[in-house]
């Protein structure tokens, strides 16, 4: 296969195979993907299966499906799913709506505006990109406790339209950076506001990263367990992380349909934001090096 | 001569006059410059004071003291630091349950990542139907659903068991036995490869393919291509993939926590160094003790990034 060029070739054709060889990858690619997969799978498949075949089978084929598991499920311990889920969705949308505003600002600063000691915080806000939370939890819990907030969500949520996730401004900045300056440059001189300028042209022409922002705060959050379990401790206020954890707790080898029936429901909603917005999450990994 | 003196006195006053102006003017523009940029800045300004730095230097305070929410903080100096360092089994044991879990769970991760980078870079067919399945896991497992899953799977019980059973191996219970509960969590980790993996794509593309065409011409073999053109070009990739994965196991919690049933069990086996701080502080409330805990957890990090950006001199190429 070596030394051989023939003709040149596609530049999206990298390394062409030979045919045992590219059908060798497939396998191993498909192998690998059902391993990745298996888990999953047979969370899905234990939640509609009849409660004595749980842990009898490997297959991720149930003998019958029977969707009972989610209705005992739901109705959970002293509170319900319903209530976990909606605790975690208004805290979830709050904290999107929190970060695009602020961090969107703050961006917007940073990346267009010429103001006395820009530079200066510039730095200080990507320092703060390298704290560990740790640091901060303790006096920011007696902060909010002293607030009374403790069992509310405002400690999950306040800091967000504080722009606490810095990670999100310095995306921002990234992006902002690559809007051509002549836009505002010319909707200066004809007297806008900087904050017009924010609003009609930077916003609208940067809904890809705002989008982006929005889609992985909503995901986080969805699945951020340290927060509430450090603020929340009254039942009514869990989010389904809590909740779920409780229902573990309490459940241990008595109800595994329940539980897995909702572990798969508090699933549903972020593999639902990762089949639409699967490009979007995808090259926000590629270009920023977003994990988690 | 009157005349002469009623000029100049005009003339200081339009100077005085002037001068007003001017400082009032540079004002107007001092502030008309600046304001708006702090405006904007406004409420990262208060979280960053309110939130950051205020909680850090509390932090930094605390950690030289006895404080324990009920009684105000008690100065006691180095006693904190002093008692993590020479009498306190518990840290050296969550030290080294996490050190162990980032030496193993960084490296096998970044290499599954770079293979399954470099195989699916073949200008393969369904490229966006492999990333997204091996995506996937990186995704869903920071949730409680999944460490609740992970626990099920390698339970005495579990299904890694039949599955082993099927090849007649009798399989330990791995989560409930100190020596193998690290080893789950750190395959949950390995599994949860994909965001490293599509950050390697994005480095592979940037390799120019006609490097590949000229070494190809003068006959070196695939292998040779790889360990002389992919691997050097890819080090900037795997020194960023490298130090983000290893900050970010340092800072493990969730599954370790639903695994273990919070208690970090079987005999500190997955006491993760996070764990064992929220022990102190929310268990214990020994506030104190346990900010001087993410005092130490900073430092070690900041030693390990420091130790790479340091040694990445050596073997990370950025061409220029």
């Amino acid at each position: 296969m070596t030394g051989i060029v023939t003709a040149p070739q596609p530049p999206s054709d990298v390394n062409k195979r030979s045919l045992p060889g590219s059908v060798l990858v497939h396998a191993l690619l498909i192998g690998g993907s059902l391993l990745m997969l298996y888990p999953l799978l047979w969370m899905v498949s234990a939640s509609v299966r009849p409660e004595n075949e749980i842990f009898t089978s490997t297959s991720i084929f149930p003998s019958s499906i029977d969707f009972s598991s989610y209705l005992r499920g739901w109705v959970g311990l002293d509170v319900s799913f319903g209530r976990f889920f909606w605790n975690s969705l208004v805290i979830s949308v709050l904290t999107v709506v929190g970060n695009v505003t602020a961090c969107s600002l703050a961006a917007f600063a940073f990346a267009r505006l010429r103001f006395a000691g820009r530079n200066f915080w510039f730095a200080i806000m990507l320092g703060t990109l390298m704290i560990p939370y740790h640091v901060t939890l303790i006096p920011q819990y007696v902060l909010f406790l002293n607030l009374g907030w403790v069992n509310t969500i405002l400690p999950l949520v306040v800091p967000k339209f504080l722009a606490s996730d810095a990670f999100f401004i310095f995306l921002m900045v990234q992006f902002f950076r690559g809007i051509p300056r002549e836009l505002d440059e010319a909707a200066m001189m004809d007297g806008c506001s900087a904050w017009r300028i924010y609003w009609k042209i930077m916003l609208p022409l940067s809904l890809p990263v705002l989008a982006t922002a929005a889609i992985f705060s909503f995901i986080w959050t969805w699945d951020d367990f340290f927060g509430p379990l450090i603020y929340l401790n009254d039942m009514n206020t869990y989010t389904i992380q809590l909740g779920l954890r409780t229902f573990v707790d309490s459940t241990s080898a008595s109800d595994w349909g329940g539980l897995f029936a909702m572990s798969t429901l508090s699933l549903v909603p972020v593999f639902f934001f990762f089949l639409f917005f699967q490009r979007l999450l995808i090259e926000g990994i590629a270009t920023t090096g977003m994990k988690r | 001569m009157n005349n002469a003196m009623r000029t100049m006195s005009a003339e200081a006053a339009t100077v005085e006059r002037y001068r007003g102006a001017v400082a009032d003017s540079r004002f107007k523009r001092l502030w008309n410059a600046n304001a708006p940029g702090y405006l904007f800045l406004l409420p990262w300004l208060l979280g960053f004071f309110g939130l950051t730095l205020g909680p850090a230097l509390m932090s930094l305070y605390l950690s030289f003291t006895d404080f324990d929410m009920l009684r105000s903080p008690g100065w006691v100096g180095a006693a904190n630091y002093v008692r993590i360092a020479t009498a306190d089994p518990k840290f050296a044991s969550a030290m080294s349950v996490t050190l162990t879990y980032v030496m193993l769970a960084v490296p096998f991760k970044l290499a599954f990542a770079l293979m399954v980078a470099l195989a699916l870079n073949r200008g393969i067919q369904g490229l966006p139907i492999y990333r997204a399945i091996f995506y996937l896991p990186s995704l869903l497992g920071a949730s409680v659903a999944i460490a609740v899953l992970w626990r099920q799977l390698f339970a005495g019980d579990g299904l890694v068991n039949a599955a082993l059973a099927q090849f007649g191996i009798q399989g330990p219970s791995w989560i409930s036995h100190p020596n193998y509960s690290i080893y789950t969590l750190v395959a949950l980790s390995v599994w949860q490869f994909g965001s490293p993996m599509i950050i390697f794509l994005a480095g592979l593309r940037q390799i120019p393919q006609d490097m590949y065409e000229a070494a190809s011409l003068d006959g070196a073999s695939k292998f040779r291509q790889f360990y002389k053109i992919t691997l050097p070009l890819l080090t900037p990739v795997i020194f960023f993939n490298a130090v983000v994965q290893t900050i970010d196991a340092f800072k493990a919690f969730t599954p370790a926590f639903i695994i273990s049933g919070g208690t970090g069990g079987p005999i500190n086996s997955t006491l993760f160094y996070t764990l064992y701080l929220y022990q102190e502080a929310f268990g214990n409330f020994r506030m104190g003790y346990a900010s001087a805990l993410a005092w130490i957890l900073v430092i070690i990090i900041a030693i390990f990034t420091a130790f790479s950006f340091l040694s990445s001199r050596y073997w990370v190429h950025y061409d220029d």
